[in-house]
């Protein structure tokens, strides 16, 4: 008797797993689940231009040319396009491509997108930069003429930000009705199924696309922005992808036999921006806490601060291997990039030198401001950061604030709307892959009218970087533009306008069996994922 | 009984206005939303037109009143970053973190009760002994180690059980449930023991206490002296008698599992407030975040009520009179 009870409670046992395994196995092999580590606010490809939200929107809808995973321009819903003169552009749109409903794409569906992107309401973040200024014309179905005002030499770039929407299905919709999946209708790998805000987005093959179809019948992003749990949902088997592996893993997770690891040098630098706007900065005091004159102003003091840091053990100890030693603004790998520059070597004894010929042998007291949270190790690294000027006489101290109040007083929290803080840690990414963009808004001058200088900080000023910026941002041709930015880089970081710390990996973790293609602009696109 | 909860709405109502000023302007000092919202690269122009868009370049004052007047209006309020009402995203996702508290209670009293009862009667016992000392883990681990060592130990190593997010949701009478299921619960057993095992550790304690100090009653040593069976004297006459305590410490322990399920949420990446709420104080949501502490309040006001009318039920010395309470 008691002997048939446990053999009964024994086979039920096993059945309940059975069903657990059944219930717990992947539907299907074509499906992929993704997790991301960050979530968006909308699916409403123009609301906010915000990396998930840009990200999502890539597999519905597309531009006319996109990045590849090198951040290289290749053509999309264009298919040709020439330049006419320095202010007008000629594009050739694709033929036989079709929205998701059927209906054709043409000149219009352009021109409507271009004119919705200033007009979502209560944006919070429009891309209306890559609109300003371009008036498009319709020579016939499928071709378009752009002009500019003044040469618009990142012309290609900033086309690749706006995705195309169908003026028909997209007419009249609101934000809310396009994340409810009304008028959500592009001509994208992927056509719309769900999103379901904080919890999911799910895809399904386009098998009308007209490039190369996706292997994946389905695809489920699920936001999971805890690292570790991420790290265990890739571990469990709940999805099959994850972003930004947390670097600490990093290394054991490339022993996982389960996993595959892939990882790319992201577009992304960590820097310090130095106080070069005030004569006395409010948080650099005399060893004896007196008042001194700014000693950034000094271009052997930036000097010496830049060799007190031992990159490669940031990236060893700090970044456990997660990062790569920089030397300007973008990596050299990108055009616009100068070569001569290379990352400043750790010398102690030169920069205690430096600091003598400065007239401050004992050095100085400082605060380094950072956001705590923002970016990879960030605390960590600026605790670093500061032991090491401390060992060539600087007395460093370190604050980390959470990233929503570091930003607002950095940029504006000082007198006047001025930056507050003598010495700051941040991160930059160029969205567009060259560093154009990226020394406008970090080392230009300061002009709110200009639109340059928007993330300088240190209010850093150097008429020449401004003359070579602005001769480069409106060169159309590529290998003179690239000299020009180059030589702008050059001097700038020369004069040790921002102190560049290292690039920020990007790593993926797949489940065995799938290859991920690791991009440099930190996006995780299902079709960059492939079976092996 | 209506005048009481008149009474207890009025208050309720003054409690929300309260609170709405004190979040708002907290969340006022805390930052300038706009660098939370606008892309990095983007220019001071920019930056001015989003702070015109949502009105960040007028004074706290004049912001917090044209807040007041949208209330007024019945305009709560729209989350800066989704664009889409404030109240209506929270009420969203209260399904989610409803069931996950809901889960993690009925966890806590159906193992808690028994447990508390059993360590009660028989204080001296191995068992008991043990029941205690659990209970003092219970108490003392953190909430997102535990959550992490159950992650770790039933997804990634055994694999019995899902480590994050909620399972899939039928409509039942407009809300959307996860309850129906057994993938649904397989995704709800983890998150609801963690969250629930705090609570679980202060019902035991509760129980065993009450059930210690009831069993030397002379009510008990009467009805063991009648004759009465062992269950009935636990069931009716311990049971009964002890539960006031519990109920009382339950309902407000269910207003602060709803309330602060953050970190189970966020371990578990499960869908609920919590999350959100965590994520709009990161982005500096404004509305999102006055809207989440409205709705708390409010919550905890109702079960306030419920607490005290189930009282009465429980205790027939309390009664619910308009001019006692």
């Amino acid at each position: 008797m008691t002997h048939a009870i446990i053999r009964s409670l024994k086979s039920a046992a096993a059945a309940m797993v059975l069903a657990g395994a059944i219930c717990g196995a992947p539907a299907l092999a074509q499906d992929l689940k993704i997790a991301m580590s960050a979530e968006p606010s909308s699916v409403d490809p123009h609301y906010h231009n915000l990396t998930p939200n840009n990200q999502l929107a890539k597999h519905v809808f597309e531009s006319l040319t996109e990045h590849d995973e090198l951040q290289r321009i290749k053509p999309a819903l264009a298919e040709s396009w020439k330049v006419i003169d320095d202010l007008t552009w000629e594009f050739k749109l694709r033929a036989n491509v079709r929205f998701h409903d059927g209906s054709p794409f043409t000149a219009d569906d352009v021109i409507f997108s271009f004119n919705r992107v200033p007009n979502v309401p209560k944006s919070p973040a429009p891309k209306t930069s890559y609109t300003r200024g371009k008036t498009i014309e319709k020579i016939d179905d499928l071709t378009i003429r752009i002009r500019t005002p003044a040469p618009e030499a990142l012309m290609l770039k900033h086309l690749a930000q706006i995705d195309i929407m169908s003026a028909k299905a997209a007419a009249s919709v609101t934000t809310e009705d396009i994340n409810a999946g009304k008028g959500a209708v592009g001509t994208g790998p992927y056509k719309f199924v769900e999103f379901v805000p904080g919890d999911r987005y799910v895809v399904a093959r386009n098998d009308a696309y007209w490039g190369e179809k996706e292997p994946w019948a389905k695809v489920s992003y699920r936001f999971i922005k805890s690292d570790p749990t991420r790290v265990a949902a890739v571990l469990a088997g709940d999805v099959d992808v994850i972003e930004t592996v947390p670097t600490a893993d990093a290394q054991r997770l490339a022993k996982e036999p389960k996993l595959a690891l892939a990882s790319a040098l992201s577009n992304r630098v960590i820097y310090l921006h130095l106080d070069r706007l005030r004569a006395e900065s409010p948080f650099i005091k005399g060893k004896d806490g007196a008042t001194i004159k700014n000693p950034l102003n000094d271009l052997k003091v930036r000097q010496a601060l830049s060799k007190a840091i031992n990159r490669p053990a940031i990236v060893d100890r700090i970044m456990e291997g997660e990062a790569v030693p920089a030397s300007q603004l973008v990596p050299d790998s990108y055009a616009g990039t100068s070569k001569n520059l290379k990352p400043v070597a750790y010398d102690v004894d030169g920069a205690k030198r430096l600091l003598a010929e400065a007239g401050l042998p004992n050095g100085f007291q400082l605060t380094i401001h950072g956001p705590n949270g923002r970016y990879t190790n960030d605390t960590k690294l600026i605790e670093a950061v500061a032991q090491m000027f401390t060992r060539i006489g600087v007395d460093t101290k370190v604050e980390t604030l959470p990233p929503s109040v570091f930003f607002s007083r950095a940029s504006s929290g000082g007198p006047d709307k001025t930056p507050e803080f003598s010495m700051i840690l941040a991160g930059w990414s160029a969205g567009t892959g060259e560093p154009g963009d990226s020394l406008k808004a970090l080392l230009g001058s300061f002009d709110p009218k200009a639109g340059s200088g928007s993330a300088n900080r240190g209010r850093y000023s150097n008429a020449e970087v401004d003359k070579l910026l602005a001769q480069g941002l409106s060169t159309v041709d590529d290998d003179k533009r690239a000299d020009l930015l180059a030589r702008a880089t050059e001097i700038a970081i020369n004069d040790v306008g921002i102190i560049p710390i290292h690039y920020q990996k990007n790593t993926w973790a797949a489940k065995k069996g799938l290859k991920v293609i690791p991009r440099t602009d930190e996006y995780t696109f299902a079709m960059s994922v492939r079976t092996q | 009984m209506l005048a009481f909860i008149i009474r207890r709405l009025a208050q309720a109502v003054v409690v929300v206005l309260a609170m709405v000023s004190i979040v708002f302007f907290g969340a006022y000092v805390v930052g300038d939303p706009v660098w939370m919202m606008a892309p990095g690269d983007a220019t001071q122009e920019q930056i001015e037109e989003i702070r015109r868009t949502f009105g960040f370049d007028q004074p706290a004052h004049v912001q917090f009143l044209r807040f007041l007047a949208d209330i007024a209006r019945g305009e709560f309020g729209r989350s800066y970053v989704h664009g889409s009402s404030a109240i209506g995203l929270i009420l969203e996702r209260m399904p989610a973190t409803l069931e996950l508290a809901f889960a993690a209670l009925v966890f806590a009293i159906l193992f808690g009760i028994p447990l508390g009862l059993y360590a009660g009667l028989k204080p001296d016992h191995w068992f008991s002994r043990a029941v205690m000392a659990g209970s003092i883990l219970g108490f003392s681990l953190p909430t997102f180690w535990v959550g992490l060592m159950l992650i770790m130990l039933f997804s990634v190593m055994l694999g019995w059980l899902p480590a994050t997010g909620r399972g899939p949701t039928v409509n039942v009478l407009g809300v959307e449930t996860s309850l129906l299921s057994l993938e649904g619960w397989r995704h709800l057993m983890l998150p609801a023991i963690n969250l629930g095992l705090l609570k679980l550790s202060l019902v035991i304690r509760l129980t065993r206490s009450g059930a210690r100090e009831a069993s030397l009653q002379d009510y008990v040593k009467f009805a063991r002296a009648k004759g009465l069976s062992q269950g009935r004297i636990i069931g009716v006459h311990i049971l009964k008698n002890i539960l006031i305590p519990i109920v009382t410490v339950l309902g407000l322990e269910f207003g602060s599992l709803v309330a602060f399920s953050v970190v189970t949420e966020t371990i578990f990446a499960w869908p609920g407030m919590g999350k959100l709420l965590l994520e709009s104080i990161q982005r500096l949501d404004r509305p999102l975040i006055v809207a989440y502490v409205m709705v708390v309040v409010l919550l905890f006001v109702t079960i306030n009520l419920i607490v005290d009318i189930l009282y009465s039920a429980l205790d027939p010395r309390v009664r619910i009179t308009g001019a006692e309470s």
